[in-house]
């Protein structure tokens, strides 16, 4: 036994094949993760290369043809559809591309919904959606329905959905893929808020200025990680404040 | 730095201090930081080539200070600078040029020098990103400024990308 805290999230021998028209796509060939509490890891990559699937794998959307996800330690190998639909409610939060807002509902009751799901009081599950809403911006947009607003908005009301329970993990699926460069700053500075309060994060992106929020960024081609790094954040030699501009003779 | 100086000139006469200071402030925390000293080598050659001219002024408690204005020539120069277009900038060659000729060397190996440089523009994107967080939100020409920088390593790394997609050896 190591002395290193149980990892939040654990990931070994993953594997993922999707078989459509055509020859079978290697999504997934072969992948070890693990994630520890407090982390903010972004998983970059060429579109096609896998990294959503794996992201699917890691929050039970999807199932591994090989290799074994554990959650807190605990294996979840015998999960079924359902047991995989409770923790997403209790210990995962996602946010997709596309937001995935229930449309004919307001954005307050898309808010609260998870949380009476998981069997909160209405009372709290209305607390926790206003100070969500307030902290995201979105005061005065209760009534609202997803349609009406903005993609940035939307995102940040499926951010709000996201967190209602406070879930230890959070997972987010090209969170910026629909968002002008705006949303995508906004969606960016929001992310790098919760981090710095302790939220785990594990981000896909193809989008380098969102993955250097993070400061752990796996680079991951062909259905494999090619590059697993820590970010410094150390200038290099013209970074900084002095190497924006180069200002000729 | 010749001709953003001959700009800053074009609203009216000022000091070397003066247009130190509206350098800084027209850019925020991505200004370059040339010194004092820069400027004012750089402003003796703007007035030895006739483009501008100082003026001595007189102040009672410091020694004189230098008010520098533009000549017709200098607006001549300045016009023609709006006139042309600028040069893009080029593909990073050094590193290109490195993982062209690491197979003949035997002494690289092109996907580590790929990942290697992708984890230096990495840092470099995420000293951009707290760059930017740092800046006065309503500083809007220091926020393209690094939001330029950003979309330029942004593409720098896509390139990269492309590099590992075609290096990387098939099964």
């Amino acid at each position: 036994m190591s002395d290193s805290p149980t990892p939040l999230l654990r990931a070994e021998g993953l594997v993922k094949t999707h078989y459509g028209e055509g020859a079978p796509a290697h999504a997934v060939r072969g992948v070890d993760l693990c994630v520890t509490g407090g982390e903010f890891v972004a998983v970059t990559g060429p579109s096609g290369a896998g990294k959503s699937t794996l992201l699917h794998l890691l929050g039970g959307l999807q199932r591994p043809d090989g290799g074994s996800i554990w959650l807190d330690g605990e294996c979840t190998d015998s999960y079924t559809e359902a047991r995989w639909a409770v923790e997403r409610r209790r210990r995962i939060g996602i946010v997709f591309q596309f937001f995935n807002l229930v449309s004919n509902l307001s954005v307050a009751d898309n808010v609260e919904l998870p949380a009476l799901l998981a069997g909160a009081p209405p009372k709290r599950a209305r607390a926790e959606r206003e100070a969500l809403l307030e902290e995201l911006g979105l005061a005065g947009k209760e009534r609202s329905m997803p349609g009406e607003l903005s993609g940035g908005e939307q995102q940040r009301v499926a951010l709000a959905r996201a967190l209602v329970n406070h879930p230890p993990l959070l997972l987010a699926d090209e969170p910026a893929g629909s968002l002008d460069s705006r949303g995508t700053r906004e969606v960016m500075r929001l992310l790098s808020r919760f981090h710095q309060r302790g939220q785990t994060i594990v981000l896909v992106t193809h989008d380098a200025r969102l993955a250097s929020a993070a400061d752990r960024v796996i680079s991951f081609f062909d259905g494999r990680i090619a590059d697993d790094a820590e970010l410094t954040g150390t200038p290099s030699r013209r970074v900084g404040t002095s190497g924006v501009l180069e200002l000729k003779d | 730095m010749r001709l953003p100086l001959l700009a800053l000139l074009a609203r009216g006469p000022a000091h070397g201090y003066e247009l130190r200071q509206d350098l800084e402030q027209l850019l925020g925390s991505a200004y370059p930081q040339p010194n004092i000293g820069q400027i004012y080598v750089t402003l003796g050659r703007l007035e030895k080539t006739g483009l501008i001219e100082g003026e001595e002024v007189e102040q009672s408690s410091r020694p004189n200070k230098k008010i520098y204005h533009l000549t017709d020539a200098g607006r001549e120069a300045l016009h023609a600078w709006y006139e042309e277009t600028a040069d893009e900038p080029r593909v990073r060659d050094e590193f290109f040029m490195k993982l062209a000729l690491a197979p003949q060397t035997g002494l690289a190996d092109q996907i580590a020098l790929i990942n290697k440089q992708r984890r230096q523009y990495l840092n470099t994107m995420r000293n951009l990103s707290k760059l930017a967080a740092a800046e006065n939100r309503d500083n809007r020409v220091a926020h393209l400024l690094i939001e330029g920088a950003m979309l330029h390593l942004q593409a720098d790394l896509d390139w990269l990308e492309r590099c590992q997609e075609e290096l990387e050896e098939p099964e």
